[in-house]
């Protein structure tokens, strides 16, 4: 099949609508296209389908075993529910469990105001959680990373979504991240549980802060206080320039090749 | 390389050497008997009978009564066996002198007899051998009828009809689900690969279950053989034995297995002349319940964290290394050689009408007589418990049996004659599981059951979903609150709806099936629950202020 | 003043009363309220004890000391409707942070002795005994309506009244989250 010839196409019903959807797209990818919104949170274009954070579950043909939007392709005259009552309850609970899963203190946060959870569930209407928070005396806490020159890891803001993990395997290639240990005790590491400063294999390109949903990755100097001036930099720039400092004079009079600093 | 084996012949040779005893001890060195000291027992009857021709000291697999270990059963030319129980270094040295030495029974020693209900109830086919041969003796399993099923096969069938004989048996699969044996392997047959892929699950780990390393340990060359049936069947072409490493017995009788098959050329290139190759090593578990779910054991045996990825696609499609791949459990694969040898019409006749054959259960708990049984399907737990286990001990009172592990559920006393198949068990809120089978009297507090079982999937859980990762977390602090008496009925509701939210969106059957033990628990013995709970807005002791650790 | 006025209440319980500056921070829309109901007992108001027959308490701040906690249940005991108020209310928020530092006593050193420049020394007299953890208030009691937000603001607030007002007016059933949007919602 040549790229221009369009994809064929299948008739799909997705919470009354009916569609037509391009065969093999998944049921998020329909969704987002007509303009149902489904929430996800792991679930980043571009990466490869994690399927850990649950939030965007289904109902198919009235089926009791719910299926993943992000990882489910249509099929002709498939039968789409994403907004029934239980869906709904379902998806708060699992916010509400993010929210009691270490710390989540909005105003406290980095990201308040930029977060996804935070606008999570104020779209699916959590106004208060359930469950023991989980700020109990007894659990461990997680220091925060700030050994990198640039970035800041803080693990009680993490929701395990591996975005960081996937981006930086798949996209920057480098894979410094991975998910150790399990179950509640599961928690990012730098290369062999390193600090992230000292991950050799890091290469500080930051895609990691940019996909994190949470403030659990962070850019140095965002939090309050942190601000740091450096004036006297200027100084440093003008003496370089006066003195030529970045001049290739080897390669003879004239031609200013700049080297990189 | 060397030659194959000829099976009739070493059957035979084998035979003779055994008619040659008078008397033989059967002396259990499965696990459990071990553990009991099993190896003192063997190493004394061995001094006492030294070098002796008509007398054999054979160390078998288990024989299934486990609490009562180390277990000697001696069996004399023309006597009905005599099953000594609890023995010790004296028991056996009492053993060797008399009942091995000049034929009297040994009178200081605890015996029971050999027709016991906890045997003769039975209808051993994966345990057949077990508890008769040596585990460590290829020879031993040979002279049995082993390895006759794959010789069958691969002589006179064609793997269409070793898929069909496997469909027609009816068998399903024996780690919990229930899944149709022979649609799997017809699945892996039709599919194409550069190689496909066959895999024991021996990653078992409910609590108080030990049916598939009690297999492994007793009878190696029968998981063998299955494996290589299904090999031969769905053009598979190497194998792997996933065991935990909590199970270095298991492990270790497996590898000699392995090698001695191969030896005799019944693994490796061309087995048995037929010029089908099948290669199969051991793959030890790094100690992860989740591992034994399926996509997370491939990870595990690729040598990646087992983690359990998205399905579909399913193995059958795209498993180790992308390409297809059967995993079926250990019990499962044990069944084949028999279906096989004595026909799949034999086996669709044992059991019920949709639950066909044997089960192999664990007994534990509160029993006169725990251990490991293989009842035919069907039997009821009354049978089991009453019968075969001797009931409750010291007058207490039966109140629930838990099959199924922490994926299943519990079952009430007036539920005692349901048979146990793969519906019933269900319907009853639990399931058939992989035979674990705890029973529980009336001294026990079954949110306490719960919260043990809930406390078991927060720690088993991978972590990589949210619901599970901490559905199950939250879900224990629920119980522990109901369990310390500081519950208040809002703490019962928002438990259930989390239940349901785990069940639901879990992404693993470790996550789906963790609030059974809840529900299960809830729907017969609610009561319990509700007498724990107190008041609502009523202001705590000093003891109860909220935060305040119970 | 007329008997027939709703009866309302608001409570500081552990928190920086930023909630209680939001409330002030609806500036002329306070004529309205106070028009439609009676302010019976706040920090704002000079009351001794939380009275009897209240229609509506707004409950700022989390449960951290043990005034808190009695407050809470007498509070719950008089109130028809309890709405947690503010962040530091629902999820324990600020005020909660001390709770990973351990016990109380940890935490009175780290303020009191470790932290001041000058004569360090824990407080002795007329202070409340600190909860071993600071918990949100619906851990202490039932509460019917949540008001999350650092603090919420004053509209958010005020679209908040003017649906609880308009409900025990009219003698109907507390409307639930569902007529609020996310703007009304939203922590932090």
């Amino acid at each position: 099949m040549s790229p221009r010839e369009p994809r064929p196409t299948v008739p799909v019903t997705i919470d009354g609508q009916e569609v037509m959807a391009v065969e093999d797209e998944t049921i998020l990818s329909l969704a987002r296209r007509v303009g149902v919104d489904i929430p996800t949170l792991c679930y980043l274009e571009g990466l490869s389908v994690y399927g850990g954070c649950r939030l965007c579950v289904v109902e198919v043909n009235g089926d009791a075993r719910l299926k993943l939007a992000c990882a489910t392709p249509v099929w002709a005259d498939m039968e789409v529910r994403t907004d029934t009552w239980d869906l709904r309850e379902h998806r708060r609970r699992i916010i509400e469990l993010l929210f009691a899963e270490g710390s989540h203190i909005c105003a406290t946060c980095v990201s308040n105001g930029a977060c996804e959870l935070q606008d999570l569930a104020a779209t699916n209407r959590v106004d208060h959680i359930h469950y023991d928070l989980g700020f109990a005396p007894n659990l461990p806490l997680e220091p925060v990373d700030a050994s990198h020159p640039r970035y800041v890891l803080d693990r009680d803001r993490c929701v395990r979504c591996s975005r960081c993990v996937r981006v930086c395997a798949e996209v920057e290639g480098a894979a410094v991240w991975e998910i150790a240990e399990r179950g509640g005790n599961s928690r990012l590491v730098a290369e062999m549980d390193v600090p992230w400063g000292e991950a050799s294999s890091c290469t500080s390109c930051g895609k990691c802060v940019l996909v994190c949903p949470t403030g659990a990755l962070s850019f140095k100097g965002s939090a309050i206080g942190e601000m740091r001036h450096d004036p006297e930099v200027v100084a440093f720039l003008a003496r370089a320039r006066e003195e030529e400092e970045w001049l290739d004079r080897s390669a003879g009079s004239g031609s200013a090749s700049e080297v990189r600093s | 390389m060397a030659s194959a084996i000829d099976l009739d012949d070493v059957a035979h040779t084998e035979r003779e050497a055994r008619a040659r005893y008078v008397r033989r001890a059967l002396v259990c060195t499965s696990t459990a008997c071990l553990a009991a000291g099993a190896a003192v027992v063997r190493e004394r009857l061995t001094a006492v009978i030294g070098e002796h021709d008509e007398v054999g000291i054979v160390p078998t697999g288990c024989p299934g009564l486990c609490s009562r270990g180390p277990l000697v059963q001696v069996e004399a030319r023309g006597e009905e066996p005599t099953v000594y129980t609890h023995v010790d270094e004296a028991g056996a040295t009492a053993i060797g002198r008399d009942h091995l030495g000049d034929g009297t029974p040994a009178s200081d020693v605890a015996t029971v007899p050999a027709d016991l209900p906890f045997f003769s109830r039975q209808q051993r086919v994966v345990l057949a051998t077990a508890g008769r041969i040596d585990p460590d003796r290829l020879e031993d399993y040979v002279a049995e009828g082993g390895y006759a099923a794959l010789a069958t096969a691969l002589t006179t069938m064609t793997p269409a009809e070793v898929v069909d004989a496997i469909t027609r048996s009816g068998l399903r699969g024996r780690g919990g689900a229930g899944y149709p044996a022979g649609r799997k392997w017809g699945m892996l047959a039709e599919a194409t690969g550069d190689t496909k892929y066959v895999v024991a699950n021996g990653d078992e780990g409910d609590p108080g279950a030990y049916m598939d390393r009690t297999i492994m340990d007793s009878d190696p060359h029968r998981v063998i053989e299955g494996l290589t049936i299904a090999a031969y069947a769905t053009g598979a072409t190497k194998g792997y034995l996933y065991v935990r490493a909590e199970y270095p017995l298991a492990i270790e009788r497996l590898e000699r297995a392995i090698r001695a098959a191969k030896r005799a050329r019944l693994l490796g290139r061309s087995v048995l002349d037929s010029g089908v190759s099948f290669d199969l090593e051991v793959r030890v578990g790094a100690g992860a319940f989740v591992c034994g779910e399926e996509t997370a054991l491939m990870a595990s045996i690729e040598g990646r964290r087992g983690l359990p990825t998205l399905r579909p696609p399913y193995p059958t499609e795209r498993g180790l290394w992308g390409q297809p791949t059967m995993i079926h459990n250990v019990e499962t694969l044990a069944n084949v050689p028999a279906i096989i040898a004595r026909g799949p019409e034999w086996f669709a006749g044992l059991g019920t009408e949709t639950s066909h054959g044997t089960k192999v259960f664990a007994l534990a708990g509160s029993l006169n007589d725990t251990g490991l049984i293989e009842v035919p399907m069907g039997i009821t737990l009354r049978e089991i418990v009453f019968d075969m286990a001797g009931g409750i001990p010291e007058g207490r009172r039966f109140k629930a049996a838990q099959t199924g592990g922490p994926s299943g559920g519990c079952i009430p006393a007036r539920f005692l004659d349901t048979p146990v198949d793969y519906e019933h068990l269900q319907d009853l809120g639990s399931m058939m599981g992989s035979g674990g089978l705890v029973v529980m009297d009336d001294t026990v507090s079954m949110p306490e059951v719960a919260r043990f079982y809930v406390a078991f999937c927060r720690d088993e859980s991978c972590g990589k979903c949210a619901p599970c990762r901490v559905g199950t977390e939250k879900m224990h602090a629920f119980l522990d609150r109901i369990c310390e008496g500081v519950g208040r009925p809002r703490d019962l509701a928002h438990l259930e709806s989390l239940c349901r939210t785990v069940r639901a969106t879990s992404l693993c059957g470790l996550g789906q099936s963790a609030p059974n033990p809840v529900f299960s628990t809830l729907e017969h013995f609610r009561d319990e629950y509700l007498d724990l709970l107190v008041e609502e807005d009523v202001e705590p002791t000093r003891e109860e202020v909220p935060g305040e650790p119970a | 003043m007329t008997t027939d006025r709703l009866r309302l209440a608001t409570v500081w319980l552990g928190g920086c009363s930023g909630c209680h500056m939001s409330f002030l921070d609806l500036d002329e829309w306070l004529f309205e309220l106070a028009a439609r109901a009676d302010v019976v007992f706040s920090p704002l108001a000079d009351a001794k004890g939380f009275p009897e027959d209240v229609d509506l308490t707004l409950v700022e701040g989390a449960i951290a000391n043990s005034d808190n906690l009695e407050l809470a249940h007498t509070l719950r005991a008089r109130s028809r409707v309890v709405v947690s108020f503010g962040d530091c209310a629902v999820t324990g928020n600020v005020t909660s942070l001390r709770n990973r530092l351990g016990e109380p006593a940890t935490m009175l050193e780290r303020v009191y002795v470790e932290q001041p420049d000058l004569d360090g020394q824990l407080p002795v007299e007329v202070v409340p005994t600190l909860l071993p953890q600071v918990r949100p208030l619906h851990e202490a009691i039932t509460v019917d309506v949540y008001l999350p937000g650092c603090p919420p603001s004053a509209d958010r607030i005020r679209r908040a009244l003017v649906h609880l007002l308009d409900a025990l007016e009219a003698g109907t059933e507390i409307p639930d989250l569902e007529w609020r949007g996310p703007d009304d919602l939203r922590f932090g």
